[in-house]
């Protein structure tokens, strides 16, 4: 058995291009993940950090390597990966009960007894009820049970989301930019609600963001991915050009994002991890982290 | 002009009395027509008067006829039931564009298939079924299922489509298994437009439900305005066309309040 939960070995992602040929969207990602960890990834648009989620979510296949999850390949999406989504992470014919208990409801009963309402499956579901309920509390969407999505706002939809992937008690949560369409003090209300929840059940998570700040906040391992970097055989496509745990502990005081060590390192990787225009050469990479 | 405004708001009543002018237009057009047809000649048959109407309605309604059937009760049961077994057919068509939505294998065994079988002109079969299925009920309604159930097939199979793939993905994540995706997932959130498309197509089954009556039958509505139009027997031709206009516009009504009732979630959508 490894120490890690989650291994990225020598991941490749490519796309055919119109023109013929194929571009290389990730180069070569070797990761390793202990549980427990709260991974943010940030990089510039289009260097493949959705993409590495949706390979860890099991959507998509890479072109070469293997990704593994406590030591068994990664095989089609399932119940040891939640996720939340920026959209689209709710069924909107359910009401925000239904939508928490959905995958507690599908468990040990199949299609027919469910149909049927046998006795067995109403317990079974008086008490998933109760359990949801106690999500809904801890969420602070106590009274929003009888709702449907349509009728919450973007950042109580996205609390539900999280209730409906946390409840079961997934391995690794995946979040891919789950707050990317909320105003700007509901994303900082969620930044806190997420450490906090973080904090309360041992999770593990890989949070994926575009917002640099959020993903240095949020992190206790951050990874920078990005195109745009030099190395001497010319290769393409993105790599991890920066792993490393932000100082001063995690979770951190709000108060540490206005810190001078804070703002250097925001800085910092800004510059170069982020600027198309700064290439920073392969051996210069700061992969500091002690599992990088 | 009010009428060439697009930020025109008209109140309640005008509202009211805009719609109810082209009925009102309608009726009275006929009204006079009938009446100078029959100032020139008192036994015209081809616009008759809302009193034959309705006495020839009444004949068909609550008088036996010589084999003692109260003919239009018979005819709306007969054609009722076609058109309802029809209707329950058409859950099978759902079902199969669901799973090919839903489920590649099935979406590369039937699409093309099914795809081509839409284009095929059902009232053209028509001799082709009575040749095969006789001049029975089953010729009739295979005639519907041949003419619909594509459409239905079809819809269905692009709503499933169309449904997030972030939500498959979801469920998946949940623990739901392949079908319990299809069932549970994807089924529900697609229902309410499928329901609306097969309320759409009610004419289409309607359709091909008389012209399967009119060609072999020995009881329902299309049969029965095929059968005294050699009478020209328009007393009771009109009052039958309004009986099943009326009966159409209740099925679909019908189908619009369930919607609104069932699938309440989906209205309101921010």
């Amino acid at each position: 058995m490894s120490d890690y939960l989650l291994e990225l070995d020598g991941v490749f992602k490519r796309y055919p291009v119109k023109t013929g040929g194929e571009k290389t969207i990730l180069n070569n990602i070797d990761l390793r993940v202990r549980a427990g960890e709260f991974i943010s990834v940030v990089g510039p648009s289009g260097c493949g950090k959705s993409t590495m989620l949706r390979m860890i979510l099991g959507s998509e296949q890479p072109s070469e390597g293997s990704l593994r999850i406590d030591g068994e390949p990664i095989d089609g999406p399932s119940r040891e990966r939640g996720i939340v989504f920026q959209k689209y992470s709710l069924f909107p014919h359910l009401t925000v009960l239904e939508n928490i208990i959905f995958g507690l409801d599908l468990e040990e009963f199949g299609l027919l007894s469910r149909w049927l309402r046998t006795p067995g499956y109403r317990k079974h579901r008086r008490e998933s009820a109760v359990t949801a309920q106690e999500y809904l509390e801890r969420m602070q969407l106590a009274g929003a049970g009888e709702k449907y999505p349509h009728e919450l706002s973007g950042g109580m939809r996205q609390r539900v989301a999280i209730a409906q992937a946390a409840i079961m008690e997934p391995r690794i949560l995946l979040m891919d930019e789950p707050f990317g369409a909320l105003d700007d003090s509901t994303r900082q209300e969620m930044q806190l609600f997420m450490l906090e929840l973080w904090e309360r059940f041992k999770m593990t998570v890989f949070f994926v963001t575009h917002d640099l700040e959020e993903a240095l906040f949020l992190g206790s391992r951050v990874l920078v991915l990005s195109q745009y970097y030099e190395s001497d055989d010319g290769s393409e496509g993105a790599k991890i050009v920066t792993d490393k745990a932000p100082p001063g502990g995690h979770p951190r005081p709000v108060e540490s994002k206005y810190t001078a060590e804070f703002g250097e390192l925001l800085g910092q990787i800004r510059r170069n991890g982020l600027d198309p225009a700064v290439r920073q050469h392969v051996k210069d990479f700061d992969l500091s982290h002690r599992d990088a | 002009m009010n009428f060439f405004r697009i930020n025109a708001k008209p109140g309640k009543i005008t509202g009211i009395l805009l719609s109810a002018s082209l009925f009102l237009l309608a009726i009275l057009g006929y009204a006079y027509t009938s009446h100078v047809r029959h100032q020139e000649n008192p036994q015209d048959k081809v616009v008759p008067t809302f009193q034959a109407m309705g006495e020839g309605f009444y004949r068909t309604a609550f008088e036996e006829d010589r084999k003692g059937d109260l003919r239009l009760l018979i005819d709306t049961i007969a054609s009722g039931k076609r058109f309802l077994i029809s209707i329950a057919l058409m859950g099978i068509a759902v079902l199969i564009g669901l799973h090919m939505g839903v489920l590649p294998y099935f979406e590369a065994l039937l699409l093309r298939f099914v795809t081509f079988f839409d284009k095929i002109p059902a009232l053209a079969l028509l001799p082709i079924l009575f040749i095969i299925f006789g001049l029975g009920e089953l010729s009739k309604i295979a005639l519907i299922v041949i003419g619909v159930f594509p459409t239905i097939i079809l819809d269905t199979y692009l709503r499933a489509k169309a449904v997030p793939r972030e939500q498959i993905t979801k469920g998946l994540t949940l623990g739901a298994s392949d079908l319990e995706v299809a069932y549970n997932i994807v089924l529900p959130q697609i229902m309410p437009g499928v329901l609306d498309t097969i309320r759409l197509n009610f004419k289409a089954i309607i359709l091909f439900l008389i012209a399967g009556e009119s060609l072999s039958a020995t009881v329902g509505l299309g049969y029965r305005i095929f059968v005294v139009r050699r009478y020209i027997a328009m007393d009771i031709i009109i009052p039958y066309v309004i009986w099943m206009s009326v009966l159409a516009f209740l099925a679909d009504l019908a189908v619009r309040q369930f919607i609104r009732w069932r699938y309440h979630w989906q209205f309101e959508e921010a």
